[in-house]
């Protein structure tokens, strides 16, 4: 950039900052609108990392399912055949049976508690959790559990190695308590033991098997797995494409995405509103300065310059303070409330620089025409 | 005087459209030279802005030529106008238009900003310029703490701070008191202008016409009586 530039680019700039008043009320409008396109989207960014968090924790890449399925609280049984059938397939390395299933535990002081107990395969436990106490190969002791020691670990009572419950009236002891990296939707507390338990101790129908959770031999063999799972009648994901299903789910489904389509889209407006309005008004109110400045010399190339550098300067500045505002916000509710369900993700931060980008490029639109239209003759005359 | 610094011929300028259209300048011609101190005078609407803009390359004459230091003005394409006025002329607004979030320094530096001279430069110049109008000290205040004729001498500090040739004046006292505005025009008189520029001002205060080399005098569009100025002693 020429000393020209700079020192044009600088006098819009003090134009902007000097006047206080409606930098500030630019600032805050567009602060505001970055912090509400944020927050929401950022609430729904963790609602689904939250709805996702099975798969997350579990860390298979490929997972077999009924083509109904569409988050994995809704998990439809699968005959065995399914497994032995997934086992034989070119391209598997290996596949293993997964159980994810509700219910409900009594706690030592008489309160019932719902649960969520995931079932590992007997053989390999794949996708155990990483244990913060205790040994895994407890899960194999009479009636041992695992515990998640998140957030949803005081419904139980803070249970440590060696506490008891009851599920349908078989005893469970607690053998070792594992952290995830998500927690669920729902805010229940989550169970790991083997697969043969995990059946014993739920009531299941005919079929018991959720998921069929495979290793491919390499990522090319997924097409031939996928061919090979949908001849069967079933389906299989990799783990992005299950997350990416739950997601389409609850954005779709449920009401929910559009709740957050419009929340965003009323940030938007307020944001639009108030700064458009306002960068207007502050166009306006140096409309004959501008008209002076191009009577004096200024190219029509350089006014337009200075009011998209206000522009950017505005944008930039309200887009940074509305990230803080946020981040700070998420991160003090989540002092206050652990499971508080959201994360501010690159989507999100992208979504809203898009919005801003636009907030800025309407409000300095308006103000370049209203510019860009003033007669140097207009400031003579008046 | 040695040769003329604005030849304008034949011009003319239209507003309005339809059965409105209304002619405000009527093939007017005039010639003003290095070192003069032209005036144009006459009623509202008589034209004498409209006359000044055409000169000063802001506003295109529906007919006639405007020629300046030998550039025929309205010949230039919009960025090469603008570059004239930029470079050539000055102008001094009636209400001065001087911007309030800046200092009254950076107001004054803005067309050597303008003219791509770099910033602590253009600082450095326009506050030699503020210290011959006599404003130095009050280079960091912001053009509000100024009275109205401190606030004039800062817009004629602006229009000279680039060395322009031809210096406009759109009614440089109206804002002004008596007093004040003879000792800006007096002032203009002795320290701006100089025998290689030359100041056209529009107004129609003759307590100021003692200061004028030549008096234009405009009625209806036509220029109805050109007189030489009254020399103060």
């Amino acid at each position: 950039m020429g000393d020209h530039v700079r020192g044009i680019l600088k006098i819009a700039y003090k134009l902007l900052v000097n006047d206080r008043g409606k930098f500030t009320a630019l600032l805050m409008g567009i602060t505001f609108a970055v912090f509400l396109m944020i927050q929401v989207t950022s609430m729904f960014a963790g609602m689904m990392m939250k709805a996702s968090a099975t798969v997350a924790n579990t860390g298979a890449r490929v997972w077999v399912m009924d083509r109904a399925v569409n988050n994995v609280a809704g998990s439809i049984p699968l005959p065995d055949y399914v497994l032995d059938a997934v086992r034989s397939m070119p391209g598997v390395r290996y596949a293993v049976p997964f159980f994810s299933g509700g219910a409900l535990a009594r706690l030592r002081d008489g309160t019932y508690q719902a649960v969520t107990v995931i079932g590992l395969d007997d053989t390999s436990l794949y996708g155990r959790p990483l244990l913060v106490q205790g040994r895994i190969e407890d899960i194999y002791a009479e009636n041992g559990f695992i515990v998640v020691a998140d957030e949803e670990l005081p419904k139980l009572g803070n249970p440590g190695i060696g506490a008891e419950f009851e599920i349908n009236d078989h005893r469970g002891v607690i053998v070792g308590l594992a952290k995830v990296s998500a927690s669920g939707l729902f805010g229940i507390p989550t169970l790991y033991t083997t697969l043969s338990r995990a059946i014993q101790y739920i009531p299941s129908m005919r079929y018991t098997m959720s998921y069929v959770l495979v290793e491919p031999t390499s990522a090319a063999a997924m097409p031939r797995i996928k061919e090979a799972v949908g001849a069967l009648g079933y389906v299989a994901l990799t783990e992005r494409e299950f997350i990416d299903r739950i997601t389409v789910f609850y954005k779709y489904r449920t009401g929910m995405g559009m709740n957050i389509l419009i929340m965003t889209i009323i940030s938007f407006i307020v944001g639009l509103s108030i700064s458009g309005q306002t960068f207007y008004t502050f166009t306006l109110e140096n409309l004959d300065r501008f008209g002076a400045l191009k009577a004096i010399g200024a190219k029509r190339r350089e006014l337009v310059s200075m009011i998209l550098f206000q522009a950017g300067v505005t944008a930039a500045a309200g887009y940074g303070l509305g990230i803080g505002l946020c981040a700070s916000l998420i991160a003090l509710a989540k002092l206050r409330m652990p499971d508080y369900a959201s994360v501010i993700t690159f989507a999100n931060l992208g979504i809203a620089l898009g919005m801003v980008l636009v907030i800025a490029a309407v409000s300095s639109y308006i103000a370049v025409r209203k510019v860009l239209k003033i007669e140097p003759f207009e400031i003579f005359r008046s | 005087m040695t040769e003329d610094a604005i030849q304008a011929q034949g011009l003319s300028k239209w507003f309005g459209d339809g059965p409105s259209r209304k002619r405000a300048v009527s093939d007017v011609s005039l010639s003003a030279g290095f070192g003069e101190m032209l005036y144009i005078v006459g009623p509202s609407g008589s034209g004498k802005t409209t006359l000044l803009s055409m000169i000063s390359g802001i506003l295109r004459p529906d007919q006639g030529s405007v020629v300046v230091e030998g550039i025929d003005v309205w010949k230039l394409g919009d960025d090469r106008l603008a570059d004239f006025r930029l470079r050539t002329v000055g102008f001094v607004f009636q209400d001065f238009h001087l911007f309030p979030r800046l200092t009254t320094l950076e107001n004054v530096a803005i067309p050597l900003i303008l003219r791509r001279h770099p910033w602590d430069e253009a600082m450095a110049e326009a506050r030699r310029v503020l210290d011959v109008v006599g404003l130095g000290t009050h280079a960091e205040l912001p053009p509000g703490k100024l009275s109205g004729g401190e606030q004039q001498r800062v817009a004629i500090a602006r229009a000279v701070v680039s060395a322009p040739d031809v210096l406009i004046f759109d009614e440089p006292t109206a804002s002004l008191d008596g007093d004040t505005g003879r000792k800006i025009v007096e002032f203009v008189k002795q320290r701006v202008l100089t025998a290689h520029r030359s100041v056209l001002i529009v107004t129609h205060d003759s307590r100021i016409f003692e200061y004028a080399d030549r008096i234009v005098e405009m009625e209806d569009g036509r220029i109805v009586n050109i007189a030489k100025g009254v020399q103060r002693a």
